[in-house]
């Protein structure tokens, strides 16, 4: 292969191995009977899970907090000690090496059936391999779907390297035998709501820390918190993230290595369930039943998966500077003690870092650059006439130009012809879109026989499943052009080419979008330079000292970049319209606010005032609220039991404003959101 | 009995008697086996002083230091070590019990541990160019007004060269490459206090710089001149004040000039029957105005405790005159107590002149011993009970694996079967019947004290604590070859740079739930600070838990690397020590147990003492020494 071949599929093929090309060719109980003698951690000694667990129990930490517990609730200390011996049965894994073989044989023969091929980094494994010998070792996959869970260990298991202990919320532990399994084969459970229950964080929170100070296995987390039901990146957590932070911030060890790892699909399991979610159907509870109900979806294709090992990171390294560690100095080790600012500011630092990386190390798939090409179309023109073939096509050979230029990490597979990755991209996504005649149509669920006719609701409803599904993928390449596209926006809007004008507006829009688009805190700057040298790479603009100016000829970037937010926008304005529109309601509650927001979308979608369906989405929604209240435009009020929320509309209507450049952007400085 | 005793004479035979049998008692640890088996134990390792009449009267440090002392490297010129032409280790010099044997392994573990070669040689510049010693700048009517007390002085390039200088690292690099910086301009030798007393009055009158000298054994660049000193800088040797003054059996103290070196103040306090327990690893060379000036800490503190806990009187002259308490009660309650502002002064107030110390009756029976843990965390473990239970010997100290099997290339020549025979048979014991790991296994050396069944019960007690850490009794050799290694390790620093090997020690203190998280992040920083920096060859990290308190340990680190490649070794190393600091302070260790801070450490003062009590210090500074008579620009 000519190496600039390479260059345009955007990955290196000896960097990545078909993981499944040999399970294929060898049996999988071979497979999981394989000699499993990974090299340890050489930091202590080796100590099992009940070790850990009686260590935990005896440790000087939760004595003083069950203490605590005892003297505040009037109950007797013996009490409370067995109430935290009880939380830890119920989070506790019990790493079993037979059932990890057992996990390998059943994990074989289920992912074979779903994908065809599983591509993992060989050199991203073998520098883990080195790392875990050397230092604790948290593993930060993203969290798209339910197969993440146990790829890794599955991984791992294959590559003869420590398996993980892996945090996971307690509904799956209650899953019948599934959870039993889960927790053999690593897991340990935390709840969902823990909110202000002092013992439950103490035990949680030295259990972790105890994982990590002994090394014992390698700890994977998801450090966006949930699946995301949108595919982009979430906001990150922090509440683990700290936990298994503090024993270095205490030098209990001496450095600890964080692994982001960038899991990506051509196809996702959930697609359309979480489009359902999005839209308001509740997510069936997590259980086996229903588990085994779902092996319909066993059935189909979702093409290859990439799990992309990125370079370890030292803990040490990062921080320095960062933190004072004599921080501890002068109170004992084992004394419950708030994190300081600095501590908070620099573990929500490193969390949006290594999200930051989970991104650029996720692949791009071609189906991906086909979406955002697909959505930018009018939903009834795509639904109806359809797009051509060979205009989508031609467009999207673009647009891998262009990604690439950016800088981004492509999944094309090398070995066949373009037209024939797109097309078999397109069938490979017909719950979303067909080829027909030459043109690609959305595809839309058939209407029930017995159902004659469907509301103009139901309509749109049936039409927002697959454009939010459409949108999902769009999002897998969103990381990749998001800098680019606001600086695009900010051109657009401003109409200037002065670079600090736009630099501001950048920034605006870095502010106002932050539950959108995860960026590293104050790295402004940066991420500003890197929106000028992408569009300079691909000629869309001319960049000098103080001025952005854009080329004449290749205005079609700006124009895509620019639409490619457009949705965005446009939900957060109707979205703030929504909020200020209510003319008597001053005080809503979250389910007021969706469902209000819900209708008037209805209604403008119906009415074609509104052009995107993604305002319908739930998440979309929630982030907008989240937003406002960042910027200090709704106010949460804790006077009551459910979260209300007052407005202010004069500050939601300058922010309305200034994101349509009538007024120029105010900084809007908020503190880091150091929430645990 | 106010008499001196400097002769060892007049205190009758009773004493003379207890003295020889104490002589005695030593003797029979330290000789050789008689016969049959020549194999040697590991041997006692400081210098025994009989054979040592250098200075004429029974002293070791004459005037002329360089006489008997390397100019460039640690003690006696006579005792090195050396590769012979078989390429085998020898000590050389008649002066140790370690001198003239042969340590077969050695070269493997040294070629093994620092990826040196006997082949790359980087010997020191033999012998001091005078021409490179600048000229010195005089204040001549303090040189004419001295003359006229009968003080002597000299302005000699070897003298004053040799008193510009410690022991870092950095100053015996510079050296053995024949580089001299600022250097005094000129030494004196006084005599007694009165004579302290003129100098100094002499250097206000005049406005020189005074630097006191003791033993010259530091080791935080506190003897090094200032180079913006631009004053004529004025070296003040105590060696001369080397004289217990009086004894005193009744309450048990001893009157001494602060001159006098550890080695010597033990001898003549032995040979009344009585001793300080005060042995400091470098109580060979360093001073008793030294430690007091440093806030030393002895090996046995646990018996003895402490310099601090020994003083019980000081006499110090500053530019503002003596100063003194006006009794020898036991404690006082007047306000803070003065002795304070001069213990840890590092010689920037004034010169300790003279010293009442407690003397304890000398022992009757000493004891080495040693356990062997399974691994480190065991032993600290294991002290961290012993300390909780107070019960530790007069010393304990934890090695950890890399400095056990330095100690074990420390083993001298094995000439019987048996002996080896037996050495194996140990090993397999411990390594495979045990089940330790060679390579997390690590020792812990003891020394007992006391009378005989006192020492055997204390030493079941210990033993018993250790026994409940998996600690295996492992013999009194490998105990007493872990004190040896505490006094040839300077030596070997020596042979390790004559083959591009550099080495260095450093220590703290630090609380009890903290002392393995410093071990292991000091090490650890260290080999990771050497890797970034271009070091070729792993470094040697090693540490070492050395003395044991209810609330905490001191903890001493070794480092050394190879420096093949590297253009500026001295400055990769600073950057080293200056990064394992900053680990040590970060994880709530302390400055210095024990070393003091000179202006190697000086920077750190404010954030240890805080801006109120560096202030504190500087006012008391500023009243006894307003004109900065003694700038050597130490602590502050």
């Amino acid at each position: 292969m000519k190496a600039s071949d390479r260059d345009l599929r955007g990955m290196k093929d000896d960097e990545f191995v078909d993981i499944l090309e040999e399970r294929r060719c060898s049996s999988d109980l071979g497979h999981a009977f394989r000699t499993f003698n990974p090299q340890p951690y050489k930091g202590g000694p080796p100590c099992s899970a009940a070790d850990l667990n009686k260590a935990l129990l005896d440790s000087h930490f939760l004595h003083r907090v069950v203490k605590e517990v005892a003297m505040e609730t009037g109950s007797s200390q013996e009490k409370v000690m067995e109430e935290a011996g009880e939380i830890l049965v119920e989070m506790s894994h019990n790493l079993h090496l037979p059932f990890i073989r057992l996990m390998g044989y059943t994990f074989s023969k289920v992912i074979k059936r779903l994908f065809t091929s599983i591509f993992v980094n060989m050199d991203g494994l073998n520098t883990l391999q080195q790392a875990v010998q050397e230092n604790p070792v948290i593993l930060m996959p993203n969290h798209r779907s339910y197969v993440d869970f146990l790829i890794i260990s599955y991984i791992l298991f294959t590559y003869d390297i420590p398996v993980p202990v892996i945090a996971a919320g307690v509904p799956l532990a209650e899953m019948k035998i599934v959870g039993e399994i889960l927790r053999r084969s690593g897991a340990f459970f935390i709840r969902r709501s823990i909110g202000s229950d002092k013992l439950y964080w103490a035990v949680l929170s030295e259990y972790v820390r105890g994982i990590v100070r002994h090394g014992f296995a390698p700890v994977e987390f998801y450090v966006e918190g949930l699946r995301s039901r949108t595919l982009k990146s979430l906001t990150p957590k922090l509440g683990m993230m700290q936990m298994v932070l503090e024993p270095y911030f205490k030098g209990e060890v001496f450095d600890i290595t964080l692994v982001p790892i960038s899991i990506s699909y051509d196809r996702v399991l959930e697609e359309s369930l979480l489009a359902r979610e999005l839209l308001g159907v509740p997510k069936p509870k997590e259980s086996t039943a229903g588990l085994l109900k779902a092996s319909r979806v066993l059935q189909e294709d979702y093409g290859s998966m990439q799990v992309n090992f990125g370079q370890p990171l030292s803990v040490r390294k990062l921080c320095e500077g960062k933190i004072n560690r004599s921080y501890y100095n002068l109170v004992p080790r084992d004394l419950p003690m708030k994190p300081s600012a600095e501590a908070l500011a620099c573990v929500s630092w490193l969390a949006h870092v290594v999200v930051g990386l989970q991104e650029r190390g996720s692949l791009i798939s071609p189906w991906s650059l086909m979406a955002c090409l697909l959505i930018q179309e009018p939903t009834t023109v795509l639904a109806e006439q359809g797009l051509l073939w060979d205009d989508l096509t031609e467009k999207t050979l673009w647009l891998r130009k262009m990604v690439l230029d950016f800088g981004a990490r492509l999944n094309w597979p090398g070995e066949a012809p373009n037209s024939a990755v797109m097309s078999s991209a397109i069938s490979l996504h017909r719950s979303i879109v067909y080829l027909k005649a030459g043109r690609v149509y959305l595809t839309q669920e058939e209407v029930p026989l017995r159902r004659h006719r469907i509301s103009p609701e139901e309509g749109v409803f049936r039409t927002a499943v697959p454009v939010l599904m459409l949108a999902a993928y769009r999002n897998q390449s969103l990381h990749a052009l998001v800098r680019p596209a606001m600086l695009a926006m900010s051109i657009c809007i401003t109409r200037s080419t002065q670079r600090d004008e736009l630099f501001r507006f950048f920034c605006f829009l870095q502010e106002v979008f932050a539950n959108e688009f995860i960026f590293i805190p104050g790295n402004l700057s940066q991420d500003f330079e890197e929106a000028c040298l992408c569009l300079n790479s691909c000629g869309a603009v001319y960049i000098s000292e103080q001025e952005v100016r854009v080329s004449e000829q290749s205005s079609e970037v700006i124009t895509f970049l620019q639409k490619l937010l457009q949705p965005f926008i446009d939900s957060y304005q109707l979205i703030f319209r929504c909020v200020c529109e209510e003319e008597q309601v001053q005080v809503f509650t979250e389910k007021q606010f969706l469902a209000a927001v819900r209708a008037l979308a209805l209604k403008l979608i119906l009415s074609g005032e509104l052009h995107t369906y993604e305002t319908l989405s739930s998440d979309t929604q929630k982030n907008v609220l989240s937003a406002l209240c960042r910027l200090e435009a709704v106010a949460k009020l804790r006077t009551s039991e459910i979260n209300e929320f007052k407005v202010n509309k004069a500050a939601v209507r300058r922010i309305t404003d200034a994101l349509c450049g009538k007024i120029p952007p105010q900084m809007l400085q908020a503190p880091p959101d150091a929430r645990l | 009995m106010a008499s001196s005793s400097s002769g060892g004479s007049g205190s009758g035979s009773e004493m003379q008697r207890t003295a020889q049998h104490r002589i005695s008692v030593i003797a029979g640890h330290l000789r050789r086996p008689a016969e049959g088996d020549v194999a040697v134990r590991a041997e006692e390792c400081k210098a025994p002083q009989s054979r040592l009449e250098a200075s004429g009267d029974g002293r070791t440090v004459p005037m002329k230091r360089h006489e008997v002392m390397k100019w460039n490297g640690w003690g006696y010129s006579d005792s090195r070590f050396l590769f012979n032409k078989k390429g085998q280790a020898e000590f050389t010099g008649k002066r140790y019990k370690l001198s003239g044997m042969i340590l077969p392994a050695l070269k493997d573990w040294f070629e093994g541990t620092f990826g040196a070669s006997l082949q790359h040689k980087s010997p020191a510049t033999p012998l001091l160019n005078t021409s490179a010693v600048q000229a010195p700048t005089l204040n001549q009517d303090f040189v004419e007004e001295l003359k006229s007390i009968g003080v002597p002085f000299s302005h000699e390039a070897e003298d004053r060269a040799f008193r510009g200088h410690g022991h870092c690292l950095h100053e015996i690099f510079a050296l053995r490459e024949g580089k001299i910086g600022r250097v005094p301009d000129m030494v004196v030798w006084p005599n007694c206090h009165n004579d302290v007393e003129k100098i100094v009055a002499l250097a206000c009158k005049h406005n020189v710089c005074l630097i006191p000298y003791g033993g010259g054994t530091s080791v935080s660049s506190a003897l090094e001149c200032p180079p913006e000193e631009t004053r004529s800088i004025v070296s003040l040797d105590t060696s001369q004040m080397n004289r217990i003054l009086w004894i005193d059996e009744k309450n048990l103290t001893a009157h001494v000039e602060a001159g006098i070196i550890g080695q010597d103040l033990e001898r003549l306090l032995n040979e009344s029957g009585y001793c300080t327990g005060h042995e400091p690893d470098s109580m060979e060379f360093s001073s008793l105005g030294g430690w007091v000036s440093t806030r030393a800490s002895g090996m046995k503190k646990n018996i003895y405790g402490n310099i601090e806990d020994l003083v019980v009187h000081i006499k110090m002259v500053t530019p503002q005159g003596v100063i003194e308490k006006s009794c020898q009660g036991p404690r006082m309650s007047t306000g803070p107590d003065i002795h304070h502002f001069i213990l840890g002064s590092e010689g920037t107030l004034g010169v300790v002149t003279e010293v009442t110390m407690k003397i304890r009756p000398v022992p009757e029976y000493q004891k080495y011993g040693s356990v062997v843990f399974p691994n480190f965390e065991q032993g600290v473990a294991c002290l961290r009970e012993v300390a909780k239970q107070r019960c530790a010997p007069a010393s304990i100290r934890l090695m950890d694996n890399e400095q056990f099997m330095f100690g074990h290339a420390l083993k001298p020549q094995v000439s019987s079967i048996f002996t080896s025979f037996l050495d194996g048979l140990k090993k397999f014991y411990i390594t495979k019947f045990k089940g330790f790991d060679p390579s997390r296994l690590c020792v812990a050396t003891l020394l007992f004290e006391g009378n005989r069944e006192k020492v055997l019960q204390h030493e079941k007690q210990v033993y018993d604590i250790a026994a409940k850490f998996g600690g295996l009794a492992a013999g009194e050799d490998n105990g007493q070859r872990g004190y040896m290694l505490t006094f040839v390790i300077a030596y070997l620093r020596d042979l390790g740079m004559d083959y591009y090997v550099i080495a260095e020690s450093f220590e703290t203190s630090v609380p009890w739930d903290r002392v393995l998280d410093v071990c292991r992040n000091v090490k650890a920083r260290v080999v990771r600070e050497c890797k970034d920096k271009g070091v070729q060859f792993s470094p040697l990290s090693s540490c070492r838990v050395t003395q044991t308190y209810d609330a905490g340990a001191c903890v001493y680190f070794y480092f050394a690397f190879n420096y093949r490649g590297l253009s500026d070794p001295v400055h990769v190393y600073e950057q080293v020590e200056h990064a394992a600091r900053e680990e040590i302070l970060a994880n709530g260790g302390s400055l210095s147990h024990h070393h003091g801070v000179g202006k190697l450490r000086k920077e750190w003062m404010r954030e240890t003492v805080s801006e109120v009590g560096v202030g504190m210090l500087q006012s008391v500074k500023d009243y006894v020494d307003p004109k900065n008579i003694f700038g050597n620009r130490n602590l502050l």
